[in-house]
């Protein structure tokens, strides 16, 4: 018995003796955007009580896979409202899979969206346009939670991108995004790109457009895309750019 | 004839040596091998259905998805599998040993108690290092499987029409989603967690009056230390509370290993990379607990009544 009360005084001074360690490499964890997930009570209610333990005991990701199985399910039979509730599971427990945000993003803005322009239980236009709006910013809101939790990665700012260009048509947000996802060193060439081609498009801003696809134009050939040269035939015409200052745009790129 | 004392000394017979390596090859040897003939590999089969199971049924998610889900279920149950083992094994040693009276005839040899509470830890951290690595290269090896069919059926779509370029970038989008270096550190991790796990059971067992016992306490541990974080940081914070509360969670704090440090999968196969230092530190606290339970199973064990 003395034995045992030693080893629990051992125990304590050795708990003492790490919790500074300790202390710091959580913060260090952290740092490195490990042990992200927030697990409270509000994970609690929608996980419930048995994924809420497993997701504490180290097992976040096979939780979170079994609620996106369930969100596909769900899914098949157009519950949205209760994908949004697994979607929000899921983006909780896993935060640093950009792979679930840009799905939930993406099931929200383009196939709810399309569901609700054209739910035929709905006879008012003005509400399912209204809905299928509300979805539209579903989608843009979880790709900002999204890149709230993954600052450095590219990803999801061009999702943003697509998002902002295809379906809320605002150029400028969609050329910021694009022009964000560029700066990443491992994002693909064609960003820098499309935040030009977006900002092309944007009132007062066709003079700093056109200088950025003149740069594209003289990286190379590579650069030399139909919708490259498109838009700068399109911008020269509309900046009145002189004759001797004009880059050749074959006709068959002139719109 | 000579009437002269053979010596105790002698070449035949050498000196008794304090610590032995080859003593504690042996036991743990003998542990393994018992271990094994417990049949607890055939848990293997059961991870080898896990993933051939998940891998089948994914198969109407995307690729992306796919992997995902394959690597988090891989990992989840390498996880599961490395901690149970670990528990179970280790918390039946002693007691066996006991029952079987191989303990006596082993400690009466004479082997040091603290080398036989080696040997028998080397036994059951080899057969979790065997396990690990069996797993591992099951999970490879299905992954490998899933990657090569979705880049054939991914060029097949892509038809004649795509030029090597194309090609090439279909086959990078898909290897990018399958095989990192990240998963090396993710798979160390777990193996070390279950280490610590196999130390503080023996710690347990040395004490414990059954291995229901041995086993229910250490289950009880490793719930509580996954949430021991939660606990430290509410005590540092200074959240105010009752003196009886702040006792308690100094308590949970200073007794129960972090085990939060030690789950690094879930981050990892989310796509966060690890550094090589932080892993290091990580993988030295593992030690470290490891260390520091087996001195104190031998602390109790050496002068415990058997």
């Amino acid at each position: 018995m003395k034995r045992i009360a030693i080893v629990f005084v051992a125990l304590l001074a050795f708990g003492a003796a790490r919790l500074p360690f300790e202390r710091s490499l959580n913060e260090e964890h952290r740092a490195a955007f490990f042990r992200g997930a927030k697990l409270d009570l509000g994970l609690r209610e929608q996980i419930g009580q048995g994924g809420f333990i497993a997701a504490l005991s180290g097992f976040r990701s096979v939780v979170a896979d079994l609620l996106w199985i369930q969100a596909n399910t769900a899914w098949q039979n157009t519950e949205w409202g209760r994908m949004v509730v697994l979607f929000d599971g899921v983006t909780t427990l896993q935060p640093r899979v950009t792979l679930f945000w840009e799905m939930a993003s993406w099931h929200m803005a383009w196939n709810a969206s399309n569901w609700a322009r054209d739910n035929p239980k709905q006879p008012r236009e003005a509400l399912r346009i209204k809905a299928q709006r509300e979805y539209f910013e579903l989608g843009r809101l979880y790709l900002e939670r999204g890149i709230r939790n993954n600052p450095d990665k590219y990803v999801l700012y061009d999702r943003m991108g697509l998002l902002l260009r295809d379906k809320l048509k605002d150029h400028l947000g969609a050329s910021e995004a694009y022009a964000k996802a560029a700066e990443f060193p491992d994002a693909p060439a064609y960003e820098k790109r499309f935040a030009a081609y977006e900002l092309s498009y944007v009132e007062g801003r066709e003079k700093e457009a056109y200088e950025m696809l003149v740069k594209l134009y003289h990286l190379g050939e590579q650069e030399r895309l139909p919708t490259l040269l498109s838009r700068i035939g399109d911008l020269q015409e509309k900046l009145n750019i002189p004759k001797e200052q004009r880059i050749y745009i074959p006709p068959e790129n002139n719109q | 004839m000579s009437t002269q004392a053979p010596s105790l000394t002698s070449a035949s017979h050498p000196p008794h040596k304090v610590f032995s390596i080859s003593r504690v090859f042996a036991i743990a040897s003998n542990t393994l091998l018992e271990l094994v003939r417990l049949k607890v590999f055939y848990f293997l089969l059961i991870f080898a259905l896990v993933l051939i199971g998940s891998s089948v049924f994914m198969i109407n998610f995307s690729f992306q998805e796919q992997f995902q889900m394959l690597k988090d279920i891989s990992l989840g149950a390498m996880s599961i599998f490395t901690w149970l083992l670990s528990v179970l094994a280790t918390a039946m040693l002693l007691p066996k040993d006991i029952e079987d009276r191989t303990l006596y005839t082993i400690l009466a040899k004479p082997v040091p108690r603290f080398e036989y509470l080696v040997g028998k830890l080397l036994g059951v951290l080899t057969l979790l290092l065997i396990s690990t690595l069996i797993m591992a290269g099951l999970f490879a090896a299905v992954l490998y499987g899933r990657q090569e069919f979705v880049i054939s059926q991914a060029t097949t779509q892509a038809g004649a029409g795509a030029t090597a370029d194309q090609i090439a970038d279909i086959v990078r989008s898909v290897k990018a989603s399958t095989f990192t270096w990240s998963l090396l550190p993710a798979i160390i991790a777990i193996y070390l967690k279950a280490a610590l796990f196999a130390a503080l059971t023996l710690l347990i067992s040395t004490f414990a009056s059954s291995w229901i016992f041995t086993i229910v306490t250490s289950v009880a541990v490793y719930f509580i230390g996954n949430i021991q974080s939660v606990a430290r940081d509410y005590w540092l914070a200074d959240n105010g509370g009752t003196p009886l509360t702040k006792v308690f969670l100094a308590l949970v704090s200073l007794l129960f290993p972090d085990l939060q440090l030690f789950n690094l999968v879930d981050d990892i196969v989310a796509g966060n990379a690890i550094a090589t230092l932080l892993f290091l530190k990580t993988a030295g606290l593992g030690v470290v607990y490891v260390l520091v339970y087996l001195f104190l199973a031998y602390f109790v064990f050496a002068k415990k009544e058997l």
